[in-house]
């Protein structure tokens, strides 16, 4: 089953005919994924990597029944592009760029909250379904179809736990990353009701980092309505109080979101915690044996 | 990005929120100047740093005559302020903000932020001013109220009354608040703000309301389209290091570690320090070589990473996805090779072509440590950190 995105997903790209663009459309394309055509204003009409190109998402939803969008555009720019994918329609709108300003994206959540779209990201890798869909720009090679849920603030560190749970054999149902952002779509609690109600995902992963709260709310959540396993690791333990860590929202303010306080909320809400990057995937095949 | 208390300040001004008098001077005989300009018989000399707990570290200092001014700027100006809050770090101080001083009635708190639970720009306030709001929260937290703004609505004048009538103040002078406060959500939206502290905002003998203090500090994303407030940046007051790190579009943290970490991924590298220290070492930093691990960025991280002498050994771990790892593994060995590395270099390469890339590592002339995987990677350079 998979959420959010799988092989009936038809996928446009914003920001297409850039350099970002071109690049990781191509390799979605190479791995499956159903892109029906791109948007870059002005140059509606023209053909790139043998898709159509269209000057709005609108134009794009008309012609191709487009049901999701992938986002390259520049930060400038980007929340303005999201905002046009939510007014045509499109359902799955996937914000790849970084640095977006805060007040924008306060704009954007304004919007969604009242939408039936919906976003995931930005600063974000994007999402995978393994065997059917990938979009964004994680590595496709390292994914394996299977039954692992993951849910990610962090790029790279999901690809870890990709990779732990592909050797173990599990393989993954779908992974979403949330993005690095404070003001962002979909949060863990959301993409964990998903991976609850997902008839192929048996066990979740849990990727978050210092900054925020969202994973003290996710461990409320999970206590309350989750009955498949947990596997949670939170980056961040050694991080110093006040400084942004890479990511925009990665930041422990006013003694706030530190890493400690988010193992012991999700410890306290009986969820299995690891301290090492290294022992996502052993943790899971613990528990699932 | 932050900016000084007379930048913030003059930027309060023009959106009608009361800062009292003063002026920036950049010596003791300009601070002179602007004592006279002023005029009256007594002024306050503040150190301009970016940190606060100014008061305390000797960085604010009343004057009762224009000598007084001339010799508090002179100690001040071309030394340096360590306040509570710069821990081991002693920040410049390149000039002086001297200001009429104000008659204190009540020191009260307000600051302005973007609460990301609730998605709302969000003010804070308190009648515990001139203190450590923390402090505040932790012991006393019915002291402390906050309002949300709709995005739609914007500022509202009730939510103005709230919360001034929670401050204790009485109607002419809630009324003052109100504008005070319209004034510093039009500048947050205006200026694309993500902090702003009044600490203390004071309610003066006269009746009136002014910031004694001003922190102002601007969404570093949004700095794009601010272009004057861009312009203010201080680099004096910055980390060095990491000043320099952004001028190669790395992020670096320093820390107080011995065990260097070169990592793709803020995430990845935030595990990785934490991996370095649950195997029993310190990191020294963190730093996110991003998604071009590129000889050119890796050579950058090198240099910044053993600029001080207290790096033992350093790990570099690399996810390969997009990029190749034996083209990483290459960008390394010359990057250590050109910088001239001489303590252990750990790598940890995983993703695409990782076997070509660790083959690559084993077989160079140059003293690189492949690991097998992560927690081989952190016991390793733990290891090695603790023989040198």
């Amino acid at each position: 089953m998979s959420i959010l995105v799988n092989n009936d997903t038809k996928l446009i790209v914003q920001g297409f005919t850039g350099s970002q663009g071109t690049f990781h459309s191509e390799q979605c394309i190479a791995y499956g994924t159903n892109i029906v055509g791109g948007v870059t204003p002005g140059r509606g009409g023209e053909t790139h990597l043998d898709k159509p190109v269209f000057n709005t998402c609108a134009d794009a939803v008309a012609e191709t029944g487009a049901n999701a969008s992938m986002i390259y555009v520049p930060a400038p720019f980007a929340a303005d592009a999201i905002l046009e994918a939510e007014a045509a329609g499109i359902k799955v709108i996937i914000c790849i760029t970084e640095h977006i300003p805060v007040l924008d994206m306060l704009k954007v959540r304004a919007v969604l909250d009242n939408s039936e779209s919906v976003l995931i990201g930005p600063n974000c890798p994007g999402v995978i379904t393994p065997g059917e869909c990938k979009i964004g720009i994680m590595p496709a090679h390292i994914h394996k179809q299977g039954k692992i849920g993951i849910v990610s603030r962090s790029g790279t560190l999901t690809y870890e736990a990709v990779f732990q749970t592909t050797a173990i054999g599990y393989g993954q149902s779908t992974c979403v990353g949330i993005g690095g952002d404070p003001i962002h779509g979909l949060d863990f609690i959301d993409v964990l009701e998903m991976f609850e109600n997902d008839p192929q995902t048996e066990g979740v992963v849990m990727v978050g980092e210092i900054g925020g709260t969202a994973e003290e709310e996710a461990a409320e959540y999970i206590k309350a309505n989750m009955k498949k396993p947990v596997v949670a690791y939170i980056a961040g333990v050694t991080a110093p109080a006040g400084k942004r860590m890479g990511h925009a929202g990665a930041i422990i303010s006013g003694g706030k979101g530190t890493a400690d306080d988010k193992f012991a909320a999700l410890e306290s809400a009986g969820v299995a915690t690891v301290r090492s990057t290294a022992e996502i995937g052993s943790k899971m095949e613990e528990i699932l044996g | 990005m932050n900016v000084h208390e007379y930048q913030a300040k003059e930027i309060f001004a023009r959106f009608g929120v009361p800062a009292g008098e003063g002026k920036v001077a950049r010596s003791a005989d300009e601070a002179v100047e602007v004592a006279k300009l002023l005029g009256g018989e007594k002024w306050v000399v503040k150190a301009q740093v970016h940190a606060g707990g100014r008061g305390k570290a000797g960085g604010v200092k009343i004057c009762d005559s224009v000598d007084e001014v001339k010799k508090a700027a002179d100690g001040m100006i071309g030394g340096e302020l360590k306040t509570k809050q710069t821990g081991d770090v002693a920040l410049p101080i390149h000039s002086v903000y001297v200001e009429k001083p104000a008659d204190i009635e009540s020191e009260l708190y307000l600051s302005v932020l973007v609460d990301r639970a609730t998605r709302r720009v969000t003010f804070i306030a308190s009648p515990e001013g001139g203190m450590d709001i923390e402090e505040v929260a932790e012991n006393t937290p019915e002291k402390i109220t906050q309002v949300a703004i709709h995005p739609a609505a914007g500022f509202q004048a009730y939510q103005g009354r709230e919360l001034g009538f929670f401050l204790g103040l009485d109607k002419k002078q809630v009324g003052e608040f109100v504008k005070v406060m319209k004034g510093l959500y039009d500048m947050f939206m205006a200026t694309d703000a993500s902090l702003v502290e009044i600490n203390p905002l004071v309610t003066t003998k006269q009746g009136g309301l002014m910031a004694l203090d001003g922190k102002l500090d601007f969404d570093d994303n949004a700095l794009f389209r601010q272009k004057e407030f861009a312009a203010m940046r201080d680099i004096t007051q910055e980390n060095e290091r990491e000043a320099k790190a952004a001028e190669f579009d790395l992020n670096y943290i320093q820390l107080d570690g011995n065990i260097g970490c070169m990592v793709n991924g803020a995430g990845l590298a935030m595990g990785t320090m934490d991996l370095v220290k649950l195997h029993g070492g310190e990191p020294a930093n963190f730093l996110d070589v991003g998604g071009g691990a590129t000889t050119e960025r890796v050579t950058e991280a090198f240099k910044l990473i053993t600029a001080g002498d207290g790096v033992k050994a350093i790990l570099v771990n690399i996810f390969g996805g997009i990029v190749r790892c034996d083209l990483i593994a290459e960008g390394i060995i010359t990057a250590a090779k050109d910088v001239g590395i001489t303590v252990p270099v750990v790598v940890r390469l995983e993703g695409t072509n990782a076997e070509a890339g660790r083959k690559l590592l084993d077989e160079c002339d140059f003293d690189l440590i492949a690991a097998q995987d992560l927690t081989d990677a952190a016991k390793k350079v733990v290891a090695e950190a603790k023989k040198g």
